[in-house]
């Protein structure tokens, strides 16, 4: 909500800096965002008056003006525009002055001539036409300025004499004198059309003296570009562009022209949350500031005079159809409407608030919306089939074109504005092209009414066409605003005399809700806020808002929607005594101990211990594309693809909730491939989504993931880290089986099927640790070999295992005997290991192995292991006997069991 | 004999102080104490005195082979005691050359942010809770306050899921505070951190996936001063002991009074600067005490009960923490990043 401050003071009279303003206002409750200063660009620019004017020497579109700027001496000023005359107020731009757009003007010479600054057009000072309706510029095709299109062939001969003709009623005419506009904006001009001199009046600004022109002896007018249709590139300085000929009353030379373009005024822009849709008005903001100030707030009620020709109710029927979406419409009539330009402090208004002018009908419209905070439409009558105005739902498909050109076909959630045959409008969002105001418009409805929140919301957002309105709609207005609002706008249409305003309303209740009575409760207010704050003060500042208080009786203000109880009455006694005033104090009461729970302490040690590992943590979107499934191997039927699709999801890159963390890992690593990242190892914590529950919600189970690549990487370096993460929370009973395809089907599918595990606890499947299959990699633009394990958080909380328990440290040596076996290469390392733990009796302690070799030496179709035994009893020093007996004993399981023998 | 004693002695103090690798001493022994040795001679030739005069060499003698002993042990000492700082001089290292190296990885900058902060919020008695992001539009909108119609459930905020239309991603870890009411026993000391999703494209301040923490008191007599008191004493401990901060009204559905608190701008110290877009504060997160209607919808009494909460976006507190210019860099995950924290 954008507020001028100009406006502002017409109902509190603030003089606060913007800084102090802004601050103010910000810790009452209405958050300043900006404050723009309408003029800070624009300095140095002044009124001057043109006080001669000569062709330039070395040019012939120039002009060497001198220009009174309130100094001693004129100015000489050259400019290229062919709209100025002697005597004409003008906008001068002077030696170092700046304008908008950053635009630094410095004196200087134009083709030899000395130039102190620059006469300045609308548009160099940020402004256009419709700021000022006046300034619009008609340029007469000068025939002195004629360039054939086809030099070989001139419409107009070079020659061309006064009298001479051009088409019909238009003949050649040399201009004798031209001079400076009259009151209305026209143009005095002597001139010869072949019979001797004459006067005429034309709103064409860029003749002078010694120009030809084409005058039209029927219309007595000076001919266009567009009379003669020619084109632009036949006469190129026609253009409708020029020097900004100020017409305002009471400005003298060397006045500085912001106040003349209402460049004076400072715009502060605030974030109104959406509880106050009050304060999305003039008035509304008005009483906060009023009340943050302590100023008194003056308002006015509108006062029409009416009296217009005819009876209201004769001339227009209002039904609402759907009372519910419509508590209440509101409307007036005025006939006899002349469509102009608003005055000027209306447009500065508006134009200050970003709100573009219009005419003076639409424009009243947006002044009262934005003084009031009520937004309203105006109908053209004549439009309106049978004086009936009807509101009700949009049939189904039925089409209209809004105000702004667009065709939109509704359903029955749309809430129209209808006459007796079809839509004319869009309820709260827009009007409709069928009934719009127009240059020729004479009746006029002012609609102000109220609609349902949600139901204009909704409706807006279908047709992708939040307005102004419908943004204030939403958020649900006072109901009572209507009428006065719509008395404003006619009280408006008088004062400017746009029209006459009929007497009388119509105004249809449908629901007009109880004003909301409370009871001040100055102890629990104090209660809750912390303070002390006296039951006086709080009065006070319920009455600066327009609470009615009563003793301890409040009658909120129909605006105030939001204030309902007691902690709201708190909220407002807190704004104004200010939340910085409320003392600090630290909490009493019964003390609760914080902490993590068990689940909390096995995440953070699962991190600690990644990390110990050399993994970094990352973390990564939840939500993944579906090709992912593709990408990593799944087949087309795995049922880890039901995911929970996002309906209305960013892209397709971030549509479903994953079901799976790998996707997310190898992307990231892929990212640190492409960015050259060498010996890239990282883990993150973090959830899958899995479908199926009863009461909707996903099973959000986490997965801690490890991923790496590079010069240190290959499974054992992977199974390391995950064999020192499992001892780290002492998971028992844990190995690793080669993980086939066979038995874990789409699990491993992501991985190559020769070098992947599944991590076992006991017969519970932690998750798997392997080299990403490299089809997989290449998916992910990887040509690197890429090491990932998926652990299952659920499952590691599972296998933890208890706390420490101090074992005795061993009292007796132990005896260390290595052992160099051959066995088949099919035997694995595991099953050689479980093989000797189970032969080893109760003198073996350790197995380590050592070496694995196979080549020269070791028959082909063998593999060497060698390990390391470690025996001890703890009844006494082992003997040699005992230790040969148990390594006697591995050898016979080894052969019987696996065919493994001493090398 | 006494003469030949006393020469030898001399003569052997001599050669030890002079002498300078382990061989020349055990040659020194074995010439002096050795079975063959100079001391060994005289005492064979003990025999050849008058008995009288023995005990008196022998003592004489005895004193010789312990001087020639002591002064040997000292000699060796040195010897040593050389030898060692010469072998030390020689192992000498190029102590400029890196160390052998042991990679330990890193925490997230963002999870450093929140460990700090859970860790200061437990210090005072907060419980760390943690909830589902899959989350049902009743607890993300309706026990919130936010019914049917607020904005905020628009499609255009918030995702939605095509199986089931009571669930969402939840949009803010506010529905924590609901589940915490729902199951934890009064009062209530809690903080939630956890994921949160709204639709916004990305860009260097927005991400449609961020982090949140969420913090609850529910006690007997709770107030917006001990609001204050607590989010002050926290904040300090985050930023520093001198930081400012101020409170200002706000509007969220669930809390009333509700409140944004500004900390004064760490570049400018309030001036105004780009960063604090002049302002010379910035946002830092949103609290409130609890609306009475969100503890009704919980079966809680707000005329015995009363609480407040507040809820921060961890993204910006860890940007703010260590100085990252754009949040993208957060989920990009670019070692280069993740090692400098």
């Amino acid at each position: 909500m954008n507020l001028s401050r100009k406006w502002l003071n017409e109902f509190v009279n603030i003089d606060a800096n913007d800084h102090d303003f802004a601050e103010a206002m910000t810790l009452s409750g209405s958050k300043v965002e900006t404050t723009a200063d309408l003029g800070a660009e624009i300095s140095g620019v002044v009124v001057g008056r043109v006080v001669s004017m000569e062709k330039h020497p070395n040019s012939d579109h120039m002009w060497v003006c001198r220009v009174d700027v309130g100094r001693d001496e004129p100015v000489q000023i050259v400019t290229g525009a062919w709209n100025v005359h002697e005597g004409d107020l003008v906008p001068v731009a002077l030696h170092r002055s700046t304008l908008p757009g950053g635009k630094k003007i410095e004196k200087g010479k134009l083709r030899g001539v000395l130039s102190n600054g620059m006469l300045c057009s609308l548009r160099e000072l940020g402004l256009d036409e419709r700021d000022f309706p006046y300034a619009v510029i008609t340029a007469a095709a000068l025939l002195n300025d004629y360039h054939p299109i086809d030099p070989e062939k001139p419409s107009i001969p070079a020659d061309i004499k006064p009298g001479d003709k051009i088409y019909g009623p238009v003949v050649a005419a040399r201009v004798l004198n031209a001079g400076g506009a009259d009151e209305n904006g026209l143009y005095p001009c002597g001139m010869d059309a072949g019979s001797g001199a004459q006067s005429i009046l034309t709103p064409c600004q860029n003749i002078h003296e010694g120009d030809m022109v084409a005058y039209n002896t029927k219309t007595a007018s000076v001919c266009t570009l567009s009379d003669l249709h020619a084109e632009q590139r036949e006469f190129p300085h026609c253009i409708e562009d020029g020097i900004f000929i100020l017409r305002e009353e009471g400005i003298v030379p060397g006045d500085d022209i912001k106040p003349v373009i209402n460049a004076d005024d400072r715009v502060v822009e605030f974030e109104i949350t959406p509880n106050r849709p009050d304060c999305l008005s003039v008035i509304g903001l008005a009483r906060e500031a009023a009340a943050t100030f302590d100023k008194p707030l003056t308002l006015h009620a509108p006062v029409v005079r009416g009296g217009g020709p005819g009876v209201l109710t004769d001339l227009l029927k209002v039904e609402t159809r759907d009372p519910d979406l419509c508590p209440r419409y509101t409307a007036r009539m005025v006939r006899n409407v002349k469509i102009a330009p608003s005055p000027k402090w209306m447009r500065e208004r508006l134009r200050s608030m970003g709100v573009r002018p219009i005419n003076n009908i639409v424009d009243i419209t947006n002044y009262v919306m934005l003084e009031y905070g009520q937004p309203m439409h105006a109908f053209d009558y004549r439009y309106v089939k049978g004086g009936k105005i009807v509101v009700r739902r949009a049939l189904e498909g039925e089409e209209l074109t809004t105000l702004d050109g667009c065709v939109h076909t509704l359903t029955a959630d749309h809430l129209v504005i209808a006459d007796d045959t079809r839509a004319v409008g869009l309820a709260g969002i827009m009007g409709g092209l069928n009934s719009e105001i127009v240059a020729d418009t004479t009746d006029v409805v002012f609609e102000s009414a109220n609609f349902d929140g949600t139901c204009i919301r909704r409706g807006a957002l279908a047709l992708g066409m939040r307005t102004e309105a419908s943004a204030k709609f939403e958020k649900g207005l006072d109901i009572m605003n209507t009428l006065p609002a719509v008395d404003r706008a006619c009280e408006l249409v008088e004062l400017l005399g746009a029209g006459e305003v009929l007497d009388g309303v119509i105004d249809i209740q449908n629901h007009i809700p109880e004003p909301w009575h409370m009871e001040l409760e100055p102890e629990k207010i104090n209660a809750l806020l912390g303070t002390d704050v006296p039951e006086a003060e709080m009065v006070s500042i319920l009455r600066k808002l327009d609470f009615q208080v009563d003793g301890r009786h409040v009658t909120v203000p129909s605006w105030r929607g939001d204030v309902r109880r007691m902690a709201d009455l708190a909220e407002e006694v807190a704004r104004f005594y200010g939340y910085n005033n409320i003392p600090v104090t630290l909490m009493r009461g019964q003390t609760t101990r914080g902490g993590y729970s068990k689940e909390q302490k096995l995440e953070n040690r699962l991190g600690e211990l990644a990390r110990n590992c050399g993994y970094d943590e990352i973390i990564t979107y939840s939500f993944i594309s579906p090709t992912a499934y593709d990408k990593i191997g799944w087949s087309p039927d795995h049922p880890r693809r039901d995911s929970f699709k996002i309906l209305n999801p960013l892209g397709e890159d971030t549509s479903v909730m994953r079901t799976t963390t790998l996707p997310s890992m190898l992307e990231i690593l892929s990212r640190n491939y492409n960015f050259r990242n060498k010996n890239v190892k990282l883990y993150e914590l973090g959830r899958i989504y899995l479908p199926g529950r009863e009461d909707g919600l996903a099973n959000e189970a986490k997965v801690l993931t490890l991923g790496a690549y590079g010069d240190d990487m290959d499974f054992y370096a992977l199974k390391g880290a995950v064999e020192a993460v499992l001892k780290g929370i002492r998971a028992r009973d844990v190995s690793f089986e080669a993980a086939k395809a066979e038995i874990w089907g789409d699990a491993v599918a992501p991985y190559h099927p020769g070098r992947v595990a599944a991590v076992m606890s006991g017969a519970d499947c932690l998750g798997f640790v392997g080299q990403i299959h490299p089809n997989v990699a290449r998916n992910y633009g990887v040509d690197c070999e890429l090491y990932c394990a998926e652990l299952s958080f659920d499952e590691l909380a599972l296998a933890q295992g208890p706390d420490p328990v101090y074992q005795p440290l061993p009292r007796y040596p132990s005896v260390t005997r290595d052992l160099a076996l051959i066995a088949p290469h099919a035997v694995t390392v595991g099953q050689i290991e479980k093989c000797i733990k189970a032969a080893g009796g109760k003198y073996l302690r350790d197995v380590a192995l050592f070496d694995i070799y196979e080549g020269p030496g070791v028959p082909e179709g063998k593999r060497s292991t060698a390990y390391s035994l470690e025996m001890r009893s703890d009844e006494g020093t082992l003997t040699d006997d005992h230790a040969e007996e148990t390594v006697s004993n591995i050898l016979a399981a080894l052969k019987k069991e696996l065919g493994a023998v001493l090398r | 004999m006494r003469e030949q004693l006393a020469k030898i002695r001399e003569e052997a103090a001599a050669k030890l102080a002079a002498v300078t690798s382990g061989a020349e001493l055990e040659e020194l022994r074995v010439r002096y104490l050795g079975k063959k040795g100079e001391i060994t001679a005289i005492l064979k030739q003990m025999g050849s005195l008058p008995a009288e005069e023995r005990p008196k060499m022998g003592q004489l003698a005895n004193e010789a082979r312990a001087d020639i002993e002591k002064k040997l042990a000292e000699a060796k000492r040195n010897v040593e005691a050389k030898a060692l700082e010469m072998k030390l001089r020689a192992e000498a290292v190029d102590v400029t050359v890196p160390g052998k190296s042991v990679h330990i990885g890193h925490r997230h900058p963002m999870y450093i942010a929140l460990d700090e902060m859970k860790e200061i919020f437990i210090g005072m008695g907060f419980t760390v809770v943690d909830g589902p992001e899959i989350e049902l539009a009743e607890l993300n909108f309706d026990r919130l306050n936010a019914g049917e119609g607020h904005p905020s459930r628009d499609w255009s905020d918030t995702f939605y899921f095509d199986r089931d239309e009571r669930v969402m991603l939840r949009s803010q870890t506010s529905p924590m505070q609901v589940r915490a009411m729902d199951t934890l026993p009064l009062p209530i000391r809690m903080v939630a951190p956890g994921r949160v999703y709204r639709k916004d494209e990305v860009d260097a301040t927005h991400s449609p996936m961020f982090h949140q923490i969420e913090g609850m008191v529910i006690d007997r007599g709770v107030t917006m001063a001990d609001l204050k008191g607590t989010l002050n004493a926290v904040i300090k401990k985050m930023y520093g002991e001198d930081t400012r901060t101020r409170f200002r009204p706000h509007h969220f559905p669930f809390t009333e009074p509700s409140c944004e608190v500004d900390v004064q701008c760490h570049k400018c110290g309030g001036a105004g600067c780009p960063t604090c877009k002049g302002e010379g504060w910035i946002e830092l997160l949103g609290a409130g005490m609890i609306h009475p209607r969100v503890l009704e919808m919980a079966g809680i009494d707000p005329e015995v009960w009363s609480g407040w909460a507040f809820g921060f976006g961890l993204e910006r507190t860890a940007m703010r923490r260590f100085k990252i210019d754009d949040l993208r860099l957060i989920f990009e995950n670019d070692v280069r990043f993740l090692e400098q924290f």
